[in-house]
């Protein structure tokens, strides 16, 4: 478990804007991989950016943001997807995912529904990332070093969320090169890959009600939990 | 291969029941489907009902550092029985890293409510009978709902009845004690789990199955202790036999 020594060390502050002041001065003042950048451009966000550098500063960048804004910590779900569809939604290839999730019945959809099966389940993720992100906001996380070579162009970004008395809990970002910059294509919660879990569900939902059957499913899920969170907001 | 007997008296234990339920159950992991379903029910009224309302109010009118008290305290008493599991498979260092963070909590962290040992970086580990079995090359077996206890399969069900037997809580005597240091115990432990449950509400189109093959796949990460082989690359890019994928994978490895 503790193999890599290289990791930067937890840092233990609560409140998540003095944890984040913290963390960027660490970044600046720690080598953060052969392709980090010098000194204040650290934060900004480019195609070149490493792929653990990028998750470190965007998730660090949302963490903070919530921090500062109290409709945000109160729990305002629509607000807080927002957020995540400005600053995180640009670093995942949903397409990808979609494809992984669907398995073979990709083939038999048509491009209508290939793009309609993408919208809604990035809807859907992007929900469920907003959930967890409520979930462990106040949490402590350790940002690992990434092993890889330079030349690499598919690697997984762990970054753990520590907790007293549990087993740290790994987030592992499976990421590719692209032209645009590094984008995550699963996400793997204490060894649970998000990608995988959808597939058996997609594919008992295809089996039984067909592709439309799935499209009308996310859809319904999707509005019910929008409904949801507008009537919580009220 | 000390495991070797016992596996295959449970290999054969398990063939048995897979021949009895292959014919009910439309996922090949999950042949009791329509009782794992029934039990499901139950729990989740059972949580809805108590486990979840007491848990959210434990977890309102005790503050986070006294929470993490109750966490650690119990959690020290359970790296005894870690350690023993990280013996049993065959990781002595990682059970003596075990008993270290034993050391320091009980005496450091005050008889084990403070975590002192994670904060001088020896991590804890997550193991349990369950998957020293799993390690030892034992099929996981169907998989099973449990009342109370929820997903568990026919291995990790032997795992937890050895597990519970040699919790040292479970012999403490008088029994008033015991019991309420149990609900406290667990009370915590559904406290710790309420963000889990949200994102599980927020993100499963059929909570059931999405339960099911979360717990699964955790457990096949835990039994190797978080780096599991990758899974065969998914047959969609190529086009080939996709959908079966996440279902062929658990008759090819008997340890997820």
């Amino acid at each position: 478990m503790n193999r890599n020594a290289e990791n930067l060390q937890p840092t233990r502050i609560r409140r998540a804007s003095a944890y984040a002041l913290c963390a960027l001065t660490l970044l600046c003042v720690t080598p953060a991989g052969a392709q980090a950048q010098p000194g204040a451009a650290q934060a900004a966000i480019g195609p070149d950016t490493a792929p653990d550098v990028l998750v470190k500063t965007v998730t660090l960048e949302v963490l903070d943001l919530i921090a500062k804004d109290k409709d945000l910590q109160s729990g305002d779900r629509n607000k807080l997807v927002a957020l995540i569809d400005a600053k995180v939604l640009p670093h995942f290839n949903f397409e990808r995912m979609t494809i992984l999730a669907m398995g073979a019945s990709w083939r038999n959809a048509a491009p209508a529904q290939r793009k309609l099966l993408i919208e809604e389940f990035k809807t859907l993720l992007v929900r469920t990332y907003a959930s967890s992100l409520t979930a462990y906001s106040n949490q402590r996380f350790d940002f690992r070093r990434l092993r890889a070579k330079p030349t690499d162009t598919d690697v997984t970004v762990v970054v753990r969320v520590l907790q007293s008395g549990a087993q740290p809990v790994p987030i592992e970002y499976d990421m590719e090169k692209t032209a645009a910059g590094w984008k995550a294509w699963d996400v793997r919660v204490a060894g649970i890959s998000l990608v995988l879990n959808y597939r058996t569900e997609f594919a008992n939902i295809v089996r039984d009600s067909g592709i439309d059957g799935l499209i009308k499913t996310l859809t319904a899920k999707n509005s019910a939990a929008e409904s949801a969170a507008s009537a919580k907001k009220k | 291969m000390r495991g070797d007997r016992a596996a295959r008296a449970f290999g054969a234990a398990l063939a048995l029941v897979l021949a009895a339920g292959c014919a009910t159950g439309r996922d090949p992991r999950d042949p009791l489907e329509g009782f794992n379903r029934a039990m499901y029910r139950f729990n989740d009224g059972v949580d809805q009902a108590i486990a979840k309302p007491v848990a959210t109010a434990y977890k309102a009118a005790v503050p986070d550092l006294m929470r993490d008290w109750v966490r650690n305290f119990f959690a020290n008493i359970g790296d005894v029985f870690i350690g023993v599991n990280n013996l049993l498979q065959g990781k002595p260092i990682d059970a003596l890293s075990d008993w270290a963070r034993v050391g320091f909590n009980t005496t450091f962290g005050l008889l084990g409510i403070a975590d002192v040992a994670s904060e001088l970086g020896i991590d804890k580990h997550n193991e349990d009978f369950g998957q020293t079995l799993g390690a030892w090359g034992v099929p996981s077996g169907p998989y099973v709902v449990l009342p109370f206890f929820g997903p568990s399969t026919l291995r990790d069900t032997a795992g937890l009845t050895a597990d519970t037997l040699t919790d040292p809580l479970t012999r403490h005597k008088p029994v008033r004690e015991r019991n309420a240091a149990t609900a406290l115990r667990y009370t915590g432990v559904r406290a710790d789990l309420l963000g889990a449950s949200d994102i599980l509400d927020e993100a499963a189109l059929d909570k059931y199955s999405f339960q099911r093959d979360a717990w699964l796949q955790r457990r096949r990460s835990q039994i190797y202790d978080g780096s599991p082989p990758r899974e065969a690359d998914p047959a969609a890019e190529s086009g080939e036999n996709g959908a079966g994928a996440a279902v062929e994978r658990s008759p090819a490895t008997p340890d997820n």
